[in-house]
């Protein structure tokens, strides 16, 4: 066993002498009596290394024990994921809570698959089979999902199949299949494998580009700034202007198969809004519960610190994973800011030198190297799978120029920064429509879309006019485009994520509505004079918010869009 | 066990460095110099180093004052005794009572978990519109109220705390101006409620590190009683001057500072407070409000910057006034669906109009014209801002909506509103 001696204890960051050899970022147990407190390798010097302890340190005396594991923080894959709580460190804290009460209990390490469950496994090659790490080698029904059991990722190059063990139930450590490399070194195939959170699994033929749209069903992200499967993007705002209700909306609608949540040093009770309404909604998709293709990484703000770091690698690992079985993944984090201060914490106390607000220099490279790890893939059986992330920044005070905003923007294909003076004004959701920007495929019409922004930026430039003219400086057609452009912001851009239809938008009537509005900015209108126009709008868009309410294509849909049409014809100018 | 040592190495601030031994991490000693005898705690262990920092300062300490580590980390008392009592920062009365030592309890203890919290779902009434109508407070919240310096915040809280239907007050005075502290206890006893109350106070004129105590300490007993089914009320004022205890230290430990002068865990150690609020599935509450000044009225503070990522929303308190702007229940949703169907509509429609007045006053102030539009608007602003916003206002939550209504119809035509034709048709006063 390799032991070494704390000789310094400073916050959450251990000195260790040692003796036998040590690997960076491999883990380690501080042994305080009985209690192992889980710690990471982050810095080695002479003899010394520096290890950050995911708990608290109070308590440990110069002299105390740590043993290294040899082994890199890893994390179980295998089926029992789904639906799942896990902290950053993928304990399961349902299970925590059953054992240890109210609180979390440090040093408390539960195992994240449970052991005595047993699979229904079904084979899916025979022996004499050319396998390769990352091939399914058979599949168990989890939930809605027919788990593929592959071969573990950490082998090289091409593998036989030795042995499958027949159709049956297994748990998780039995070992169902046996696979030999061409040196004919053997390797057992079992249900579950381990694999390092910092590492990406890259068990795939190769990446291709992000197209197909993932549609979220609020308006504005897949009108205006869409998100594509296997993309990036990032939800910068400040606080207060609704970054974690729209990514509680996403996680609920977006369409794709499975949905990882990491709370990231945010609050808790956001986490428990989500693990307690989830098994109760259904999923349109399936039919089935939401929390069926859910899985909750949950490091929240008051919870240590490292873990939370390693929260948002354990997350992206577990995404990886399904994505190997050909499944468009989701994996919202929120926020990486609390990450990034979580490394700058650390950068402190490691006493390295400074990069700008204190962040560390690495700060950058490490968001990219996170980001990156989203992507669509074709696998080694011509299937693709997709990791689409989502992050939310929380600046301080709400200004994008600080290191974190500026880091990400560099790596993501959209963004969605959130506004202030929206969300002061309950324009929700408050993404601003002028700042933001895609580089991914709108659901709507390409001509359309950019009609509809022109009227929003003129609009706004009118708008910005009359606080300085006056609206009786402001001429009548000037007035009506500023009009229309509030109009497409008041029944498009906003939603209400309170009323039952209004909440979730589909493509196809995201489609359709666009269509109609756009044809309203494009008809001329007429008007004796402001305040008849004003008034006109006014009724207009109420009557389109009542159409927004009323389920698509219902009677009451089509009733509404006739009145519409008859309140738009009075004041249509023909000529 | 208890080894006296009596060479301090180094007294830089209120942090003093012993050599010794067998030290763990955290744990408390007692520092005796002829300025008398103060706890100090264990911050940092470097080879045989220990670093200790001192509760009442370093003022006064000689080289050769003695220290004696205790073996145990802070620790108050917790029983149905301490209701009615003043303590310090250190858990020491401030009142002329006894001192309390028994059933000690630790504090700064671990986080709840989260699969043990339930989603709140009690509103807490406090008869004031611009918390029942437009950002409703929920049992379990920990909601700040920001202010500028001189805004009557501990009145505020005062009166939030008395009209709330609570089981026990704890207030956490943090820098408090002696003044403040009386008002609070001759505030709670003249309404009869200190006896449900327990006041643990840090005054301005009291050593900067017993600042840092007072959270801690009021929580991990209000922790205590929730968990024995009790609904507590936590107040912290201000939660600016902790932070600035904290920044003192954090330099004095010559730690990297990452925004003006604060140190780089400001929001961690933040929320280790504040997320102490919950509501026990199966047991009581602990809801927390807190004082956040501003400095020179800026939100983009650190202190409340990081306040506001962490809180469920915040009170602005401006001009004797909760600013509609700025100010957020995040767990208004969880109740104001459940309170009155038109509750939403009101608390949405009645902000959007208030904006769109604001908008008219600066079009007023650069001398526009203004439109039949802007006329409405100015009448329906002055009624608002009277008869709403301020916080005089006592009136319960169906009687302001209500109210709500009746200032709408004076002012508007129901389809200028945008409120659904639905509600206006139900809720729209008649004649």
């Amino acid at each position: 066993m390799n032991l070494g001696k704390i000789v310094g204890v400073n916050g959450n960051l251990l000195t260790v002498e040692f003796e036998k050899p040590v690997i960076q970022n491999e883990t380690g147990f501080a042994r305080l009596g009985d209690i192992h407190l889980k710690s990471e390798v982050i810095r080695i010097r002479n003899r010394h290394a520096e290890l950050q302890v995911f708990e608290s340190t109070t308590g440990l005396k110069v002299g105390d024990q740590v043993e290294f594991t040899g082994a890199l923080l890893s994390v179980e894959l295998g089926p029992g994921l789904l639906t799942q709580i896990f902290d950053g460190l993928q304990n399961p804290l349902p299970a925590l809570a059953e054992q240890c009460g109210f609180f979390l209990q440090r040093g408390k390490y539960l195992q994240a698959l449970p052991r005595d469950k047993k699979w229904k496994f079904t084979p899916s090659v025979k022996i004499g089979d050319t396998v390769l790490a990352g091939s399914a080698i058979g599949t168990v029904p989890e939930g809605i999902f027919d788990h593929r059991i592959m071969v573990p990722f950490r082998i090289h190059g091409r593998l036989t199949v030795k042995e499958i063990s027949p159709a049956g139930e297994y748990t998780v450590e039995n070992t169902v299949a046996k696979v030999a490399d061409e040196k004919g070194r053997e390797y057992d195939v079992k249900l579950m494998q381990l694999w390092p959170v910092k590492v990406p699994i890259k068990c795939y033929a190769e990446r291709l580009r992000p197209t197909e749209p993932l549609i979220t069903k609020v308006r504005i992200v897949d009108t205006f700034f869409p998100v594509a499967r296997g993309g990036t993007y990032c939800i910068p705002g400040p606080f207060g202007a609704g970054k974690t209700v729209l990514q509680q909306i996403t996680s609920r609608h977006a369409d794709v198969d499975i949905v990882i949540i990491a709370a990231c040093g945010e609050r808790a009770g956001e986490v428990v809004e989500t693990l307690r309404e989830f098994p109760e909604l259904t999923d349109p998709r399936t039919g089935k519960s939401l929390m069926e293709r859910t899985l909750i990484i949950c490091n929240t703000s008051s919870m240590p610190v490292a873990a939370r770091e390693a929260s948002v690698y354990t997350a992206v690992t577990i995404a990886e994973y399904y994505r190997q079985m050909g499944l468009n993944v989701l994996l919202l984090a929120d926020s990486t800011s609390r990450w990034a201060q979580a490394l700058r914490e650390m950068s402190g106390r490691l006493e390295e030198i400074p990069g700008e607000e204190a962040f560390p220099a690495y700060l950058e490279s490490v968001i990219a190297a996170f980001y990156e790890r989203g992507g669509v893939v074709r696998l080694h059986d011509g299937s693709t799978g997709s990791v689409t992330v989502g992050g939310t920044v929380s600046p301080a005070g709400g200004n994008f120029e600080e290191p974190v905003t500026q880091s990400t923007l560099k790596v993501v294909g959209a963004f969605h920064g959130l506004s202030r003076a929206r969300s002061d004004a309950r324009r929700y959701p408050a993404i601003d429509p002028l700042d933001s920007w895609s580089k991914y495929p709108s659901v709507v019409d390409a001509e359309d879309l950019k009609l509809a922004r022109r009227f929003l930026r003129e609009g706004s430039e009118v708008n910005q006019m009359m606080k300085v003219v006056g609206e009786e400086g402001t001429s009548i057609e000037d007035f009506i485009v500023y009009l229309k452009g509030e109009y497409l912001d008041a029944v498009y851009l906003q939603q209400n994520a309170f009323s039952e239809v209004d909440a979730a938008t589909s493509a196809e009537r995201q489609q359709y509505v666009f269509g109609a509005i756009a044809k309203t900015l494009r008809t001329k209108l007429k008007f004796e004079n402001k305040d008849a126009a004003r008034t006109f709008f006014h009724k207009l868009t109420q009557a389109t918010r009542d159409w927004n309410n009323a389920a698509f294509e219902s009677e009451e849909f089509k009733k509404q869009q006739e009145r519409i049409n008859a309140l738009l014809a009075e004041v249509t100018d023909y000529a | 066990m208890h080894k006296v040592y009596h060479r301090i190495e180094q007294i830089a601030g209120n942090v003093i460095v012993v050599s010794a031994d067998g030290i763990s991490y955290n744990e408390l000693a007692q520092v005796t110099s002829d300025m008398g005898t103060s706890l100090a705690q264990v911050i940092r262990l470097e080879g045989g180093r220990v670093y200790l920092q001192v509760f009442a300062g370093g003022r006064g300490i000689s080289t050769d004052s003695q220290v004696r580590f205790l073996g145990r980390n802070m620790q108050v008392s917790f029983s149905d005794n301490l209701m009615g009592r003043v303590f310090n920062g250190s858990g020491v009365p401030r009142d002329r009572g006894p001192v309390i030592s028994e059933n000690m309890i630790e504090i700064g203890g671990p986080s709840v978990n989260p699969a043990k919290r339930i989603i709140p779902r009690n509103m807490v009434r406090t008869g004031i519109p611009m918390i029942d109508v437009f950002n409703t407070l929920v049992e379990s919240q920990k909601l700040p109220v920001f202010s500028v310096a001189g805004e009557p915040y501990n009145e505020l809280l005062a009166r939030i705390a008395l009209q709330a239907e609570v089981d026990i007050i704890i207030l956490g005075g943090m820098g408090l101006k002696h003044d403040d502290y009386l008002y609070f206890r001759d505030y709670l006893e003249e309404n009869g409620a200190l006896s449900r109350s327990i006041l643990f106070v840090h005054t301005a004129a009291d050593p900067t590190v017993e600042c840092l105590l007072v959270p801690d300490i009021a929580l991990a007993v209000a922790e205590q009683f929730a968990l024995k089914d009790k609904r507590v009320l936590v107040l912290l004022t201000d939660m600016t001057n902790f932070a600035d205890a904290m920044k003192e230290v954090a330099i004095t430990m010559e730690q990297i500072p990452s925004n003006r002068g604060y140190p780089g865990d400001l929001y961690s150690q933040l929320a280790s407070r504040y997320e102490k609020a919950v509501d026990f599935e199966g047991a009581g509450s602990i809801t927390i409000l807190a004082v956040t000044t501003m400095p020179g009225d800026d939100v983009t503070h650190p202190v409340p910057d990081n306040t506001g990522y962490i809180t469920e929303g915040q009170f602005y308190l401006k001009n004797g006034r909760i600013e509609p702007f700025g100010s957020l229940s995040r767990l208004k949703q969880q109740v104001n669906g459940k309170t009155r169907a038109d509750h939403r509509t009101i608390m949405d429609t009645m902000i959007q109009l208030y904006a769109s007045y604001k908008e008219t006053l600066e079009k007023q102030s650069m001398g526009f014209r203004m439109s039949g539009w802007d006329s409405k608007l100015l009448k329906y602003g002055e009624r608002f801002e009277k008869e709403m916003m301020a916080l005089s206002v006592n009136i319960p939550l169906e009687g302001a909506l209500d109210l709500g209504w009746q200032i709408l119809a004076d002012c508007f035509e129901p389809q200028e509103t945008g409120i659904s034709s639905k509600l206006t048709s139900a809720f729209w006063p008649k004649g």
